[in-house]
């Protein structure tokens, strides 16, 4: 068992043929991930990486049945290519991009909400479920099969927390790297109900960081959760009004500070870890592992 | 990226915004004329001299004043110009003050102050309008003390602003009449500036409404959303360098994003949460961080060294943390980006190097084997233990 990818994905690389989408799909393709074709407009026909081009999503569900997209698509266009993937009937959209304008993502958030389909990103590592698929740009040999669903606002932190997690036996059912923008298509609250109703998963690590209110909005959700959720925030040492690196990491008119969020998670349940060094020590303690 | 009040106003008036009527100044003699071009315009006799930093709270920090006569205007603006201006926002060094606005009086007896401001609403991936009869004061204030003040719109991206939204934001504002036509005017203006330039917030505040009938941004406050640059030159060209520490343009003309920090240990990361995390874990090793700095994927030898030169311009650094998470990056490419940076540039403080990920282990061979005096580490708790040591 995972979420939102797996065995069953049939994924079109968006951007296929461009320097970014060549070097990820070759990763992809090297994990094991079904990379059934990519889209690059003009080059429909031709053959990149031994899969076929086509010039439109549609193209791509038509002829080979497409139900996954990961998009390597050049900021200016990038939301276009997750509006065309929506209405071309693909389920997941794994947006990597990063450096879409918030005027332009928008539309494209509420467009595939209206459509049904689900967006992970933009600005994001994308996901991965150990020993099936590897739908974006996450370093695949630091993954292993096992128990713990992990997502997380940033990509080497998620790295970081998986290492950790593997080096103690724990493996992953799926990683979630949601993305650092302040519009995102699957928040916090999202990825933890997948990870609930999911048999495999046991229990959840959550990376959050400092800006807006996503691990709030989370926080009421984990009160509700069966599983247990581990969760550190980057960023309490970071000034208030003062982007740090991600569009979305920024802590305005005082709000969305790491203590305000380590707060509400404690109160909800949640076991919070203050030092991203002990991720995985602190999960292998609760799941009764040896440390 | 922010604008001045000054360049703020500008762009709110080709979109139809009516403004205070100002002309910006760099001297005392070009305010005094700029005075005499708004008596000559407006027949105003009273100005407001404006210090021009990014900076909130200006007016009680002394930086905003009043003159009565054109002598007054001469004069303030002499005190404004070229002080150093402390506000809550600036930090205790302030910020130079290079230019003034000098702005026509508007106000009228029976004048009322009103706020409105457009913004991003990341709980509902919507843009969201603001608007308050609790004007000319902190909106943060009014928001924490008595919410209900706040009046809020939502903007369904997918159809657009509703003139239906805009007149029934105007009606719970209490105006009525030919007034209230203005501000519905005003209201879809302010909107359309905040989306054509590709704002990341728009804020009039205070927004004056005049027994007269008059309704007029008397100050503007506009923020861009960075990642539109490619389609905003004109906009882009606003920026003022002189507002950001010179550390951090220095930072991104190497593509790197460094935020200067005020503790003593200097830290490189690649990604930025990582990065996050990597200031939290210098403070719980007993440090606390000097920066933000992160590196991004490539983390080769040029990025790498402009890093260190960058942080090392700081004279309260004590000790560097350099942290990789090799994934697709491999760490002994790193390893080796991090050998020739450090042989290039002269290191005066300890230097700890941690690398993990896809051939960690090689590449902490090649780190001992560099003769580069460094300490070295696989796990991240092996990191903070010897930033503690270090700093010990």
């Amino acid at each position: 068992m995972s979420i939102l990818v797996g065995r069953d994905t049939r994924l079109v690389v968006q951007g296929f043929t461009g320097k970014e989408g060549t070097f990820h799909s070759e990763q992809m393709i090297e994990y094991g991930t079904n990379v059934v074709g990519g889209v690059t407009p003009g080059k429909g026909g031709s053959s990149h990486l031994g899969r076929p081009v086509f010039n439109s999503v549609r193209d791509a569900v038509e002829k080979e049945g497409a139900n996954t997209s990961v998009i390597f698509v050049p900021p200016p266009f990038a939301a276009d290519a997750i509006i065309e993937a929506a209405e071309a009937g693909i389920g997941v959209i794994v947006c990597i991009t990063e450096g879409i304008p918030v005027r332009d993502m928008l539309p494209a958030y509420h467009y595939v909400q209206n459509k049904g389909a689900r967006l992970v990103g933009p600005n994001c590592p994308g996901v991965l479920t150990p020993g099936q698929a590897k739908v974006g740009i996450m370093p695949g040999m630091i993954f292993s099969e096992g128990p713990v669903g992990v997502v997380s606002r940033s990509g080497t932190l998620t790295y970081e927390a998986v290492d950790q997690l593997t080096r103690r036996g724990l493996g992953q059912t799926t990683a979630v790297g949601i993305g650092g923008d302040p519009v995102i298509g699957t928040r916090f609250v999202d990825a933890l109900q997948l990870f609930e109703a999911d048999g495999a998963t046991e229990a959840v690590v959550m990376i959050g960081e400092i800006g807006g209110t996503a691990e709030e909005e989370a926080a009421e959700f984990i009160r509700t959760m069966s599983k247990p959720v581990f969760s550190f925030i980057a960023g309490a040492t970071a000034p208030p009004g003062r982007r740090m690196g991600h569009a979305g990491a920024i802590i305005a008119g005082g709000k969305g500070t790491a203590e305000e969020k380590f707060a509400a998670l404690e109160a909800a349940g949640a076991t919070v870890v203050r030092n991203p060094a002990d991720i995985g020590e602190t999960v292998a303690r609760h799941l009764g592992q040896a440390v | 990226m922010k604008l001045h009040e000054y360049q703020a106003k500008d762009v709110l008036s080709k979109y139809g915004v009516v403004t205070q009527p100002g002309i910006v100044a760099e001297t005392p003699d070009e305010a005094v004329a700029a005075a005499e071009k708004l008596q000559a315009e407006t027949g105003t006799n009273v100005w407001v001299i404006k210090a021009q930093i990014h900076a909130g709270g200006r007016g009680k920090g002394g930086g905003v004043k009043l003159a009565k006569s054109l002598d007054e205007v001469r004069e303030k603006a002499d005190a404004i110009l070229g002080m150093q201006l402390k506000t809550h926002q600036t930090g205790p060094e302030g910020q130079l003050v290079r230019k003034v606005l000098v702005a026509g009086d508007v106000y009228e007896d029976g004048a009322k102050e009103y706020y409105i401001g457009v913004t991003l609403d990341r709980a509902t991936s919507m843009n969201v309008i603001m608007a308050s009869t609790e004007g000319g004061v902190e909106i943060e204030e009014v928001a924490a003390h008595t919410p209900e003040k706040i009046l809020k719109v939502w903007v369904d991206p997918t159809i657009g602003l509703r003139a239906y939204q805009v007149t029934d934001l105007v009606n719970r504002l209490g105006l009525t009449g030919d007034v209230a036509k203005e501000a519905r005017r005003f209201v879809s203006a302010l909107y359309k500036t905040y989306e054509a330039s590709d704002a990341s917030l728009a804020e009039i505040n205070p927004l004056l409404v005049t027994p007269s009938g008059k309704v007029l941004a008397v100050d503007g406050k506009i923020s861009l959303d960075d990642n539109a640059a490619f389609r905003q030159a004109d906009l882009m060209a606003l920026r003022d360098v002189h507002e950001e520490s010179p550390f951090e343009v220095e930072a991104s003309s190497y593509g790197l994003n460094y935020v200067k920090l005020d503790g003593n240990v200097g830290c490189m990361v690649n990604g930025a949460g990582l990065a996050m995390g990597t200031m939290d874990i210098i403070k719980l090793a007993g440090g606390e961080p000097a920066n933000f700095l992160d590196v991004g994927g490539a983390a080769n030898p040029q990025t790498v060294e402009a890093g260190f030169r960058i942080i090392l311009k700081d004279p309260n650094v004590k000790a560097i943390l350099v942290n990789i998470f090799g994934g697709i990056v491999r760490c002994d490419r790193v390893a080796a980006g991090i050998i020739e940076a450090a042989k290039n540039v002269n290191i005066p403080v300890p230097l700890i190097v941690r690398l993990q990920g896809t051939n960690a282990e090689e590449a902490m061979e090649m780190l001992k084997a560099s003769g580069v005096k460094m300490e070295t580490a696989i796990l991240l708790k092996e990191a903070a233990e010897k930033v503690s040591e270090a700093l010990a």
